[in-house]
């Protein structure tokens, strides 16, 4: 890709707490304009890949870079052009919701106070109201109008839906697609929602203890991940031989196979194992699980555990 | 007009399920040779979706000839051709017939109910779809 092409940039991005990795050598571009989604357990080190990208928290090792800028030496107008939603929505409580844009339009010379206006209607929000009065969903929807009236040419999301009822987060939804609509804007958004991840995301990254697993369009993805069952259960030293295997799930004499880049091979090492193996349909969130879960076996299906790319 | 539904944590991505609705309602003439589809911002907007994700769906659907674009019009049904050799035409035939028997015969009904039931709706789908195309 050519680095104009890229809003995000990182390359062998690394940070510990203590002794603790947070991020191990991350290397990932998110392309512009397009929605890119970041999934991973809870202390996976999104948050901090987040608050790096950002410039809030220095790496221990490797760089970022946002718009072509490192991220440890932003310049105003670089910050300007990026929108960042920090997770749980935090506004001060006496402040009314039409005051959250005098804050903003001072320091965001695109701000679009029509945008904010029309966001706020959307989310049911009274411009009078007092932020400590409304609902969390409304205090999502305030929070969400003053980033995108920023106008930002990069949006930053952590975890936007985060506690939020049906109504708000299909709000929020509809919010991120009206803006990503718009041309050329990127959005990088971390979520657990996966049904939100199949309606927003171009592309899907998978970040566990730190390392990112999977980079790759969410069509391309789910291509890439296939699913088998078997009518018998085996050893590891079997399933070891499987290329590409990332999860096995054993029950009631059965066995189920996630495995990435199935190809010929996969298919007879499956079928030497049983004749009667049989390809089975996996949703987004058997695939993201499959990844996610702790290996069912340890050692000799580490290597699967590769990026897809 | 056409009616999509669309529903996340399926096992079919979204894509896919568009394909799968626009196929079957042009199979069944629901969709006639010439009818115009929503844009693809249409379509995304009303369905809440990533407009790349429609706009894959119509791409595939072009590209297997059940859609044409008109370059600035937008996108239409288009007359069916055939866009698969002999060999690909059969082996998608099979995979078709594989779902389709393997579900009918789970319904323990005799085979003879199932060729009659293939053989009525076979007839119904023809006929209106000779009806669309004669307009």
């Amino acid at each position: 890709m050519r680095q104009d092409n890229i809003a995000i940039r990182t390359q062998g991005l690394t940070r510990y707490f203590g002794h603790n990795a947070a991020l191990r050598s991350l290397t990932l571009d998110v392309p512009r304009g397009q929605v890119t989604a970041l999934i991973g357990h809870n202390g996976a080190g999104k948050t901090t890949l987040i608050r790096m990208l950002l410039g809030l928290l220095p790496p221990t090792r490797g760089r970022a870079e946002l718009l072509g800028c490192d991220s440890q030496s932003l310049t105003p107008e670089v910050r300007a052009r990026v929108g960042y939603l920090a997770e749980g929505h935090f506004l001060w409580g006496w402040m009314k919701a039409r005051d959250a844009a005098r804050l903003q339009r001072e320091t965001f010379p695109r701000w679009d106070q029509t945008l904010f206006d029309s966001m706020l209607e959307f989310f049911g929000v009274a411009p009078h109201s007092r932020v400590a009065q409304i609902s969390r969903g409304q205090r999502a929807g305030v929070s969400l109008a003053m980033t995108l009236a920023t106008d930002p040419e990069l949006l930053v999301l952590d975890d936007p839906s985060m506690g939020l009822d049906p109504v708000a987060r299909r709000a929020v939804v509809e919010g991120l697609l009206a803006f990503a609509r718009r041309d050329d804007r990127t959005i990088l958004v971390c979520t657990h929602l996966l049904d939100d991840v199949e309606r927003l995301a171009d592309r899907i990254a998978i970040v566990s203890n730190g390392r990112l697993l999977v980079d790759a369009g969410l069509a391309e993805f789910r291509e890439r991940i296939g699913g088998w069952m078997l009518d018998a259960e085996f050893g590891s030293q079997q399933a070891a031989q499987i290329p590409g295997l990332i999860d096995l799930r054993q029950a009631r004499g059965r066995t189920h196979l996630v495995v990435a880049n199935h190809d010929s091979e996969t298919e007879a090492a499956i079928q030497r194992i049983s004749g009667t193996a049989r390809r089975e349909d996996l949703t987004l969130e058997d695939a993201v699980l499959a990844y996610l879960r702790p290996a069912a076996m340890v050692g000799s299906i580490s290597e699967a555990l590769e990026h897809t790319r | 007009m056409l009616e999509l539904r669309v529903t996340p944590g399926g096992n079919r991505p979204i894509y896919r399920q568009i394909i799968d609705q626009v196929r079957q309602a042009v199979a069944t003439g629901e969709l006639a040779v010439g009818d115009a589809l929503p844009s693809v911002r249409q379509l995304a907007e009303e369905l809440v979706l990533n407009h790349n994700t429609v706009a894959k769906a119509y791409a595939e659907l072009v590209r297997e000839g059940v859609l044409e674009s008109q370059h600035g019009r937008g996108v239409f049904v288009a007359k069916r051709r055939r866009v698969y050799s002999p060999g690909e035409t059969k082996r998608r035939l099979d995979q078709a017939l594989n779902v389709f028997l393997s579900e009918a015969l789970t319904l323990d009904v005799a085979p003879r109910q199932i060729e009659e039931a293939v053989a009525n709706r076979l007839e119904q789908m023809t006929a209106k779809q000779q009806s669309s195309e004669g307009e």
